[in-house]
């Protein structure tokens, strides 16, 4: 995406105009990764036409709970955020960070060699773009600078897709990031019974929909996006408080709760892989017969798993308690210390995969109402007391 | 936190070893050396500059990475001495290389000991076992310029006498200027100093000016704890205090998620902390 100032403009895009985007994208040579069926679950990967899209399918969300349903129309984006995020091509769960080979003077390091392609994500939601924007502080904006991810950010088109319904775990909205997608993309469409509004925000994106026929927008296509996007705004349900969030978390940090989701969380770590924002990684050595020549290998790792800790033949987190209070601080707390956001966009993936529907929202609140409670009780006290 | 923190100079990718050949192997004690490494390319060599505390990822091809800290003079540093315990994995593969034989560095890393704090001031170095090394460098440069600095002690306590690092420099350092003050957990034949922990030498410490001194620890977290504790009994404050903190560490940037402390990254925000910064995270069981 380029970060040159462009002043945007919306158009119009029927059906039709619609499904030569793909054709478009392939001759500007960007391979396309948007969602698609797989495994009763909606996906991301890679889409030729625009029959790879789950046209016609919507997505049935809950704690602990997902599945795919009928719609009675067409729509080609009718559904929220699956277990797949884009983290998994900007970011994947297996690649190579540096090689070595052993030489007549010793071993010899270079960046391991590789290709990245112009892809273009197609079907970003708001909250996606705030995740994406999430890892590009920690890979980008520290002291250090990730080069692989930044390669591969570089490369990157995003045609995003703003929410017209909204799952009963989604909570954008109380985390600031959507449902309307308002920067980060090229592109960025409203799915209208009759095509696509789309507002065109960088000249790359510029690019791809002057291959195309588009129309004008008319004051009626306007008001309908409007009607659709604020339909999403109003089916959002859930909620979560973020006053003060990271006191409230840092200051409880021995609550007697944590023991009490450490019963029902099974430390399997499905929250953290699904995250969109989670960027915690471990490096293993895989070398070749000979060991002549070695690689190291950067893997997805989570905070839940238990050599996580691993410190001078100990754990340091040696309890589920300890597991996921670390986890629930880190996204919620002290990312903000670190990064100046929060880690957590309020897609509801964590809610949906975790196997026992164990939903954060629910643990912040409660840890909120026990705050309140001994603050209260701690105020009635200091009125009994004389003087 | 923006202290001491430097930009990696030698590889503009902060995950791309450079080649470090071994030039001098010294045993220490059981199960520990010291190990001179030379950058292999010269221009590396000169642009490579470190802290005292400060650390470096060393690499053995096929077993991974330990996170080391340089334990030689930060003034003279065209050799960087690593002394290093073998505790496991990649620890006992450096243990069985030989002079000559190559492996992988990355750094500098990390914050180092507060010198911009220590001048004028009596200074506190205490270390437990194998935290000595990370505060040799420091010791060397405080001794270099000892007239900058109040009263310097050097409280060390080992599991036991045969367990000592660095015996053999004492003398001089006491010449400098050092006032070094030993303990042991248990006492072997012919010990005739202190047997206890270490905080103790600290609670008999006589003369310096608890109002002013640096205290700067390394060692296990239990010793740094007690000794903090036993420091402010004795009427300092926690940010008088500096400590060397250890985690799980895989990257040494701030991008793998082990490391972290609350809300620091041992590796970048520390390994050496101000005491009144992490203590709010260090003393909480299990974060
Ligand atoms: C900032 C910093 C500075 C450091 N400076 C120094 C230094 O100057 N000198 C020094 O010697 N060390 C130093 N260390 C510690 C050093 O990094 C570790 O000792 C080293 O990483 C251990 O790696 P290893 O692969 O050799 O050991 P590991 O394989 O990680 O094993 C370490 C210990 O755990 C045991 N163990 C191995 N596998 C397991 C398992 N699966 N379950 C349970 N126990 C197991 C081993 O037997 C051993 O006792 C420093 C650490 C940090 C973070
Ligand atoms: S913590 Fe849960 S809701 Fe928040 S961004 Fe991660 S997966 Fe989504
Ligand atoms: S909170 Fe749920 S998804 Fe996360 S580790 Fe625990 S059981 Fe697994």
């Amino acid at each position: 995406m380029s970060t040159q100032r462009h002043s945007s403009y919306s158009c119009f895009l029927s059906y039709d105009q619609f499904a030569k985007i793909f054709d478009v994208l392939h001759a500007f040579d960007y391979e396309v990764i948007g969602p698609t069926l797989e495994q009763e679950a909606i996906v991301y990967g890679s889409i030729r036409t625009v029959d790879d899209l789950p046209r016609g399918w919507t997505d049935i969300q809950e704690p602990g709970r997902y599945r795919l349903q009928q719609r009675e129309d067409d729509a080609l984006f009718g559904y929220v955020v699956g277990p797949h995020s884009w983290k998994q091509f900007l970011f994947p769960p297996v690649s190579t960070l540096s090689t070595a080979d052993r030489t007549d003077v010793g071993w010899q390091f270079s960046e391991a060699k590789q290709e990245f392609p112009k892809v273009a994500y197609l079907g970003v939601r708001a909250c996606e773009i705030a995740a994406m924007q999430i890892q590009d502080r920690v890979f980008l904006e520290g002291p250090y600078v990730d080069h692989e991810y930044q390669s591969r950010r570089r490369q990157a088109l995003i045609i995003a897709v703003n929410c017209t319904q909204a799952a009963s775990t989604c909570f954008c909205t109380s985390m600031n990031t959507g449902p309307r997608c308002q920067q980060g993309f090229d592109l960025a469409l409203t799915e209208l019974p009759e095509g696509f509004l789309v507002e065109v925000a960088t000249p790359e994106g510029e690019a791809v929909i002057n291959s195309l026929e588009s129309e004008d927008v008319t004051p009626e296509i306007e008001t309908a996006a409007e009607t659709a996007r604020q339909n999403a705004v109003e089916q959002i349900k859930k909620e979560l408080d973020t006053t003060d969030i990271r006191n409230l978390l840092m200051s409880n940090l021995e609550h007697p709760h944590w023991d009490e989701v450490a019963e029902r969380c099974l430390s399997c770590t499905n929250c953290t892989m699904v995250c969109p924002t989670c960027f915690c990684s471990s490096v293993e050595e895989v070398s070749d017969l000979s060991g002549d020549h070695v690689e190291r290998q950067r893997q997805w790792d989570s905070c839940f798993n238990v050599s996580f800790s691993y410190m001078n033949g100990g754990l340091v987190r040696n309890s589920i308690r300890n597991r996921y209070r670390q986890w629930l601080t880190h996204k919620l707390a002290t990312w903000n210390d670190q990064f100046g956001t929060s880690g957590c966009v309020g897609c509801g993936r964590c809610i949906t995969w975790c196997p026992v529907g164990i939903d954060l929202t629910e643990e912040v609140a409660i840890l909120r109402q026990s705050q309140e409670q001994s603050l209260l009780e701690s105020e009635q006290e200091a009125d009994h007391l004389p003087g | 936190m923006n202290r001491n923190r430097r930009l990696i100079i030698f590889q503009d990718n902060a995950w791309v070893p450079s080649t470090a050949v071994i030039r001098k192997i010294t045993p220490e004690i059981e199960g520990v050396k010291t190990f001179l490494l030379e950058l292999a390319d010269s221009q590396v060599t000169r642009a490579y500059t470190f802290r005292p505390g400060q650390f470096n990822m060393l690499y053995v091809p096929g077993a991974g990475e330990a996170a080391i800290s340089m334990s030689g003079d930060p003034d003279s540093s065209r050799l960087l001495a690593h002394t290093i315990r073998f505790a496991g994995n990649v620890t006992r593969r450096i243990g069985s290389l030989q002079v000559g034989d190559s492996l992988g560095l990355r750094g500098p890393f990390g914050t180092g000991w507060p010198l911009e704090e220590c001048a004028g001031r009596d200074l506190i170095l205490v270390a437990g076992g194998i935290g000595l090394p990370p505060l040799r460098p420091l010791i060397y440069h405080l001794l270099a310029e000892r007239e900058q600095y109040g009263r310097i002690y050097l409280l060390y306590g080992a599991r036991s006498p045969e367990m000592r690092l660095y015996t053999s420099e004492f003398q001089a350092w006491s010449e400098k200027g050092l006032v070094i003050k030993e303990t042991v957990d248990r006492k072997t034949l012919g010990w005739q100093g202190n047997v206890g922990v270490v905080p103790l030498l600290l609670d008999q410490l006589e003369a310096f000016d608890p109002e002013r001194a640096i205290l700067m620890i390394c060692g296990p977290e239990v010793m740094m704890r007690f000794t903090a504790r036993s420091a402010m009994q004795r009427g300092m404050t926690s940010e008088q205090i500096w400590v060397s903190t250890e985690r799980n560490m895989q990257c040494a940037v701030g991008m793998c998620g082990h490391c972290q402390l609350g809300p620091e990254f041992v590796c970048k925000d520390g390994p050496v902390f101000r005491y009144d910064q992490i203590s709010p995270y260090l003393l909480v069981e299990g974060l």
